[in-house]
């Protein structure tokens, strides 16, 4: 019936929208016509003629790339689009999701007056209730954190939450936010006004044809075959919603997008005795699971359960969704929820139950940009239920991208790249939905780890430590030790230890962390990425130096931190590459970058048979010997002498430890802490490990995890890539000159862009703050994407943060820009200027004071124990 | 109809009997809810209450002894006990005998608190007294059963998926008995309910040797012979069932010898009968031999007698207490059910719609069957037609027209004077044994031979519901079906709600959803299809839905009360696996 109605509602609004582009698309022709004749050649073809492939050719064609086609199966609109409930909402948690809902919201604000087609545009504004303090927290940051981009929101008290509302039971709420410029808008005329806009500007709209695959000759996208012929193209854009998933699958060499739909319920009502107003606020009350919006002077409500219902795991295709059945039972505990938050709808009659099919990613994010195998096929999909609030903004990402080679934003959290083929099996997504459809409206808390999906790569060392008490987390499909539960502790369940507070680990990680300062700790590192490069002559070193902004023609044997840059400067990747010999490298990237590493070398590597570029990540376990006796324990092992004298900083060495050969010991720890890496071929790791624990058990060894790991290098000011640093960000903006030889001799990607910025200095710096009035046991911790502010003006916001057991303090990363105060333009940031400055971190709305640092606190790397500080404590085992 | 007046009348609320109505009962002289009805004389006989065995630890796990008497003070009408139940004129008998080992489990001492000389006691203010879900629980549970048929190299060839029993007792002990078993030397599978009435002594023993009986009578010659001359020679047997039993479905090791040489006797004939062609075996006949070679072996060990004094009691109380028996044998897509008596086997049909339907598989043989009194009638002569079933009972007497044991109703009356002359103390100072029915003139009066109806199974047979009157006499069986059904396909053909064009506010949809999911709330906590349906059975209120309330006040009555609310009930599901049938299907 909704159907019906809809697209009742649709033709009468969008009538003068339809003539409009109707002619614009082949001169006075019908969908019949077109669908006959398919150009046979185009530079792009979208493929999903939903809000994001609308909005894909929107933005090409304003950004004057013409020569687009793009096909749509069905009808134009007629997928999720259409049963969309039509929210757009700014409020989200990551700062790349704002700014794309922001610019969505302002570009459907003015759609209406650009192309005369009715959107339905009203700008409601929405209320986010909390109905315990942890929520209003959850709140707070956001709150803070859309201030800071210009996006007017607020915390109101609940009188305020009963004027602006009428209906609303605020009794067991604790507060709420107001963000006033949210808005309502008809998606499906979103779309439309989006594809006649596209096609008066060239862009050709085919419905009724589906794309069958995606031709791809030597990794490049070369053309489209359709069930009407097939199209030459150079640039292909996946934007087929839930089917993007099988899509991806047709090609001959599959492009893996991991996605999975769940169906999605909600309910509309007929009209109040007295009609909602039009502008009435949407209501998010995420405790309840639902969300509520005024529609036709009823309501419009549903929600998010914990019990979801995947669908088409089978990938089965419908042409356009047909209205799903309506599953009461399954609702029932969102209607309860509805009723409690608005009891007078009791008396109000049900119009219907809505059942529309969402698209879920394993990790909450929507997935966008190119593909790792084949280039010039992009994908924008996988919206988890906000494809109308990131419609605009993803759509603009995505056509800068292709444009330009690269986004104006760092969309790295969002990149396809982040994901493997192995987080792609159907099994994997189909659980792993399950569990981030729930999450959508759960408290967002840090330090959180997904429950499905899990134990999918493993080190060989898992057993061994998962029977030490060993807890988890997942990274890149791998299982990383986050600490290790000793024997006689108890910690929290996983419900009750999420907290935006101290956490219960505190107290472990704190002994791993003395551990690793005085004596010897062990963490399995395995997940990291590791790459060989090879060549018969020089042309891998020829090609490093090209890639990497260090200068790599070292030694053998030395180990070279360098970051791979882009042409901008900014950080492709950030690693550390050991000279093996001549003419090899041994590569450590961070664990995500597995698939993005490897693609952009492939992308820039010449077609040479005589270079040889091989991932051997699963080849080898890396064990982490940190802490000042692990020259002892390897010493011990290895019957070789291992003082800094014989084996310095930095530096490589294949030797045997225990009974085994061919280790690969490395002097560095991540971490500015004294010790070694071990790369050990798997097949010795479990000799290895019990060979250093036990011979390390009279140097007090213990074994450690991430999170220890993560404060020794935050309070060392050691950035890592993909959560300080980005594609945007270059060496000289975190202090890494040092890293960089723009004279090395040769040239190399990103030189222009920096010797130019060495010039002007750089916009943005790196910095370290000392949180100073921070209570550890009763403030809200920092976490990351806190603003920061500088004499009172608002200058960045955070990266990262840790507690610094050393110094006692919480350490957080983060950029400090300089905006000018009359402009608001980016002007040169000096260490001066950083320096001479009074700094506060906004955490939940509260301001801590904070000590600004530009290089890491020495006195951390003379640590001595003084000896008469010495306990009898310390005799002890750790 | 049959049932007992108590039942009939019985009020929904418990404690709210009033005074007429309660002198009502004293004075009737109807039947009493037992099978047998013994017309009474007086109603001051003695109650030798600690004679009775005691409600079992099962029962009640949970209620002490004073909140029982509680109970038991504010509604006592005990009394009405002996009015209708045989054990009042046995009262030593069940204690003199040394109690089965297998039955110390069964049965305690009973404390004195609650005897009481019998005299009216009215109900008075009304109590409540409720158990927790988790009691609730534990007293459903104690007895459930699941067998799953293994899986071979993740397949399971077999038509039958498995199976679901579980019993919940009225009487005390139980009177009901289940059996189980998987066919080694033919295929196919047992499963049988058995209602025993004047005692659990014929029930308990129809149960451990019918289906040796059965699957005796399915084996081909050969293998008899194979058998026979392994016991010759003093080599292994070869087995001949697998049985699947609750811990609580025990064995008698005393009569094993017994049973097993009455057993050896008639394959032996069986042996000697075969003519040496090796015709294919008849299941139908099979059943129809085996159950009456079983009532023959119990009629003739009781006349016999036997040196062992224990024995030979216990054979007596076999032969002089009944039992009804339904079972099904299940080969492939072959599915035989032999009744005797008015327990019921009910085939789960789903349509097509995934709407449930109920096929019954057996015929009650009682008053309600018109073709069994008529055939009583045939049976004798033209002038006992108004006699021989009275009451809508057998002489007026017992339900069931069909039953083993019960030789009151098959021996003559010389015979039964025999045998109790001659036999042990117990039987002679036992006035039920004594006495004979009124217009008892051309015996038998009472056969075992059952009624075999045979069905093909088709995918869309789902299960089978065999299950003793206990529960056919609460829930209807398209209720039953339905439950049941409902709860192997997980509840999702619960069929969904779809507004329509019905006016339906919001209010009105979440109240019905709510009551929805208390259904299905229920449907969780059992993981056993047989516990589900005695929820609903016990449990069930007017609109269907289990009541906790209710259930717990059923499952809180002392066990005298119990008897009076309901019968035992003894359920098994068995599940069909419509793959393999479908493929039986296809192959011919």
């Amino acid at each position: 019936m909704f159907y019906r109605l809809l697209s009742v509602v649709q033709r009468q609004r969008t009538s003068q929208g339809w003539q409009n582009w109707s002619p614009a698309r082949s001169g006075a022709s019908t969908a019949e016509a077109h669908s006959v004749a398919l150009p046979a050649q185009t530079q792009v073809v979208i493929c999903g003629g939903g809000i994001m492939g609308t909005s894909v050719a929107y933005h090409l064609s304003k950004m004057g790339w013409k020569d687009i086609v793009l096909l749509e199966q069905g009808r134009l609109a007629a997928g999720s689009t259409r049963f969309c409930a039509g929210i757009l909402s700014t409020a989200r948690h990551l700062t790349i999701e704002q700014k794309m809902a922001d610019y969505s919201n302002k570009l459907y604000h003015q759609l209406e007056q650009e192309t005369g087609i009715h959107t339905g545009y009203i700008r409601t504004g929405s209320i986010f209730l909390a109905q315990n303090q942890d929520r209003l927290i959850s709140l707070k940051r956001v709150n803070s954190r859309l201030n800071v981009i210009g996006i007017p929101s607020e915390i109101i008290s609940l009188k305020r939450v009963a004027e602006l509302h009428p209906l609303l039971n605020v009794h067991d709420l604790v507060g709420a936010m107001h963000v006033p410029e949210d808005a309502v808008v008809s998606s499906a005329d979103v779309a439309l006004a989006l594809a006649s806009a596209a096609s008066q500007n060239g862009v050709q709209i085919y419905d009724r044809t589906s794309v069958v695959h995606v031709m791809v000759k030597k990794g490049q996208v070369t053309g489209v075959e359709t069930d009407k012929g097939q199209i030459e193209c150079q640039y292909f854009v996946n934007c087929a919603g839930q089917w993007a998933y099988e899509l991806g699958l047709s090609n001959e060499e599959p492009i893996s997008i991991p996605l999975h739909a769940c169906e999605h319920f909600y309910l509309l009502t007929r009209p109040l005795e007295t009609p909602l107003q039009s502008n009435t606020p949407t209501i998010v009350d995420a405790d309840g699971r639902i969300y509520i919006r005024n529609w036709q002077g009823g309501i419009l409500s549903g929600g998010f359960e914990k019990t979801p219902k995947p669908i088409f795991t089978e990938g089965k295709n419908q042409l356009e969704i047909q209205n799903l059945q309506e599953d009461w039972d399954h609702f029932e505990p969102l209607l309860s929820s509805l009723l409690r938050r608005m009891p007078e709808l009791e008396t109000l009659e049900i119009m219907k139950l809505v059942n529309c099919p969402e698209t879920f990613t394993p990790d909450m994010r929507c997935i966008m940009g190119e593909s790792p195998l084949v280039q010039g096929y992009f994908v924008l999909a996988g919206m988890n239920s906000a494809g109308l609030s990131f419609g605009g903004g993803a759509g603009k990402y995505l056509a800068e991208w292709m444009v330009h080679g690269y986004p104006s934003e760092n969309v790295w959290e969002l990149d396809l790249k982040r994901f493997g083929a192995l987080q792609s099996s159907r099994t994997f997504l189909r659980h792993r939905v399950m569990e981030v459809m729930p999450l959508l409206y759960d408290l967002k808390v840090p330090r959180w780890d997904f429950q499905t999906g899990r134990q999918l790569r493993t080190s060989p060392l898992y057993d061994r430590l998962d029977a030490q008490g060993a807890r988890w987390m997942e990274k890149h499909g791998f299982e990383r030790p986050k600490y290790f539960v000793p024997p006689d502790k108890d910690l929290l369940a996983l419900e009750q230890s999420k907290t935006f507070y101290k956490p219960d680990w505190f107290d472990i990680v704190e002994s791993e962390v003395k551990c690793c300062k005085e004596a010897v700790c062990v963490i399995d590192m395995s997940s990291f990425t590791k790459f060989e490069i090879t060549s018969t002559g020089d042309q891998a070193l020829e090609i490093l130096q090209y890639l990497f902004s260090n200068d790599l023609d070292v030694p053998v044997g030395h180990i070279v931190h360098t970051g791979m840059l882009n042409e901008g400067g900014g950080y492709e990747n950030d690693c550390s590459i050991a000279r093996l010999n001549k003419r090899s490298f041994f590569m450590i990237s961070p664990t995500d970058q597995q698939v993005h590493c490897w693609a952009w070398l492939k992308k820039h590597m010449p077609k040479d048979s005589n270079l040889l570029l091989e991932d051997v990540t699963w080849k080898y376990t890396a064990l982490n010997l940190i802490g000042p006796r692990a020259v002892d324990v390897l010493s011990e092992l290895s019957y070789a002498p291992m003082t800094s004298d014989h084996f310095p900083s930095l530096f490589c060495k294949e030797m045997s430890v225990g009974y085994a050969n061919g280790i690969r010991v490395m002097s560095m720890t991540h971490t500015g802490e004294p010790g070694f890496m071990l790369y050990i071929p798997i097949e010795y790791a479990l000799h290895v490990y019990n060979e250093v624990m036990s011979v390390g058990q009279k140097y007090g060894i213990r074994n450690a995890g991430y999170y220890a790991l993560r404060s020794l290098r935050i309070e060392k000011f050691f950035a890592f890539w993909g959560q300080d640093l980005n594609t945007l960000t270059t060496p000289l903006e975190c202090g890494r000159e040092s890293r960089v030889k723009l004279e090395k001799g040769m040239d190399f990607i990103g030189r222009d862009a920096l010797l130019q910025q060495k010039q002007n200095g750089v916009y943005k710096r790196l910095t370290m703050f000392i949180l100073d009035d921070h209570d550890t046991d009763l403030d809200l911790w920092p976490w990351w994407g806190e603003p920061i502010y500088r004499n009172g003006q608002y200058v960045g916001k955070t990266t990262s943060s840790a507690y610094s057991y050393t110094m006692e303090r919480h350490v957080c990363l983060g950029f400090v820009h300089n905006f000018s105060e009359d402009t608001g333009e980016e002007q040169v940031v000096t260490p001066d200027f950083i320096n001479r400055g009074e700094y506060e971190i906004d955490i939940a709305g509260h301001r801590f004071q904070a000590k600004a640092k530009l290089y890491p606190v020495t006195s951390l790397y003379t640590h001595k124990r003084r000896k008469d500080d010495v306990e009898l404590s310390d005799l002890h085992g750790k | 109809m049959g049932r007992c007046c108590c039942r009939c009348c019985c009020p929904r609320g418990l404690w709210m009997l009033s005074a007429p109505y309660y002198d009502d009962r004293r004075m009737c002289v109807c039947p009493g809810p037992r099978r047998i009805g013994i017309p009474v004389r007086s109603s001051s006989l003695p109650l030798f209450s600690d004679a009775m065995p005691a409600p079992t630890q099962l029962f009640f796990p949970l209620i002490r002894n004073c909140e029982l008497s509680r109970i038991y003070g504010t509604a006592c009408y005990c009394h009405h006990k002996h009015l209708c139940c045989s054990s009042p004129y046995v009262p030593q008998s069940r204690l003199r005998y040394t109690p089965h080992p297998a039955y110390a489990t069964f049965c305690r001492p009973k404390e004195n608190w609650w005897q009481y000389t019998q005299g009216r006691r009215y109900a008075s203010t009304p109590q409540k007294f409720y158990l927790t879900p988790p009691q609730v629980n534990s007293i459903l549970k104690a007895n459930e059963y699941s067998f799953k048929v293994p899986e071979f190299d993740g397949k399971n060839v077999s038509s039958v998926l498995g199976f679901d029993s579980n019993q919940l007792p009225a009487n005390a002990p139980i009177e009901d008995r289940r059996s189980a078993a998987t066919c080694l030397q033919t295929r196919g599978m047992l499963l049988g309910v058995f209602d025993g009435h004047a005692g659990c002594a014929c029930s308990q023993a129809v149960s451990e040797r019918l289906f040796y009986y059965i699957a005796v009578s399915l084996l081909p010659h050969e293998t008899l012979l194979e058998i026979e001359n392994a016991v010759e020679s003093g080599r292994a047997l070869l087995p001949i069932l697998q049985w699947h039993k609750h811990p609580n479905d025990y064995f008698s090791k005393e009569a094993s010898k017994l049973y097993f040489n009455s057993l050896r006797t008639y394959w032996q004939e069986l042996i000697d009968l075969n003519t040496g062609e090796s015709a294919d075996i008849d299941v139908k006949e099979a059943l129809i031999n085996a159950f009456k070679r079983l009532d023959n072996d119990i009629s003739l060990e009781a006349q016999v007698g036997d040196p062992n004094s224990f024995l030979n009691y216990l054979v007596l109380r076999v032969a002089f207490s009944g039992a009804t028996a339904c079972v099904a044998h299940v080969d492939g897509v072959d599915l035989h059910v032999a009744n005797t008596g008015d327990s019921r086997a009910m085939l789960g049909v789903q349509e097509e719609d995934g709407s449930w339907s109920a096929v019954t598989l057996s015929n009650d043989h009682n008053a309600q069957n018109e073709r069994e009194l008529e055939r009583l009638k045939l049976e004798h002569p033209k002038n006992e037609a108004k006699s021989v079933v009275k009451q809508d009972r057998l002489l007026g007497l017992l339900m069931p027209f069909r039953a083993f044991g019960d030789v009151k109703f098959k021996w003559s009356i010389d015979l039964q004077k025999r045998v109790i002359e001659s036999g042990p103390d117990q039987l002679n100072d036992n006035e039920y044994t004594k006495f004979i029915p009124p217009n008892y003139y051309t015996p038998p009066y009472l056969t075992a031979e059952p009624e075999v109806i045979y069905h093909r199974l088709r995918p869309q047979d789902k299960f089978l519901v065999l299950a003793t009157d206990g529960l056919w006499e609460t829930m209807h069986r398209q209720d039953v079906v339905r439950i049941v059904g409902e709860y192997l396909t997980g509840m999702h053909r619960q069929q969904p709600i779809a507004v329509g064009g019905y006016k339906v506010t919001l209010g009105q949809m979440h109240g019905l959803l709510t009551e929805r999911r208390a259904k299905m709330s229920s449907v969780f906590e059992d993981q056993n299809a047989a516990t589900h349906l005695i929820r609903h059975a016990v449990g069930n209120n007017e609109f269907g839905t289990v009541d906790h309330e209710r259930l717990s006040k059923m499952l809180s009555l002392p066990e005298e009360l119990a008897r009076m609310y309901r019968d035992d009930i003894t359920i098994i599901v068995v599940q069909f696996n419509s793959h393999v049938v479908g493929a039986y299907q296809n192959q011919e």
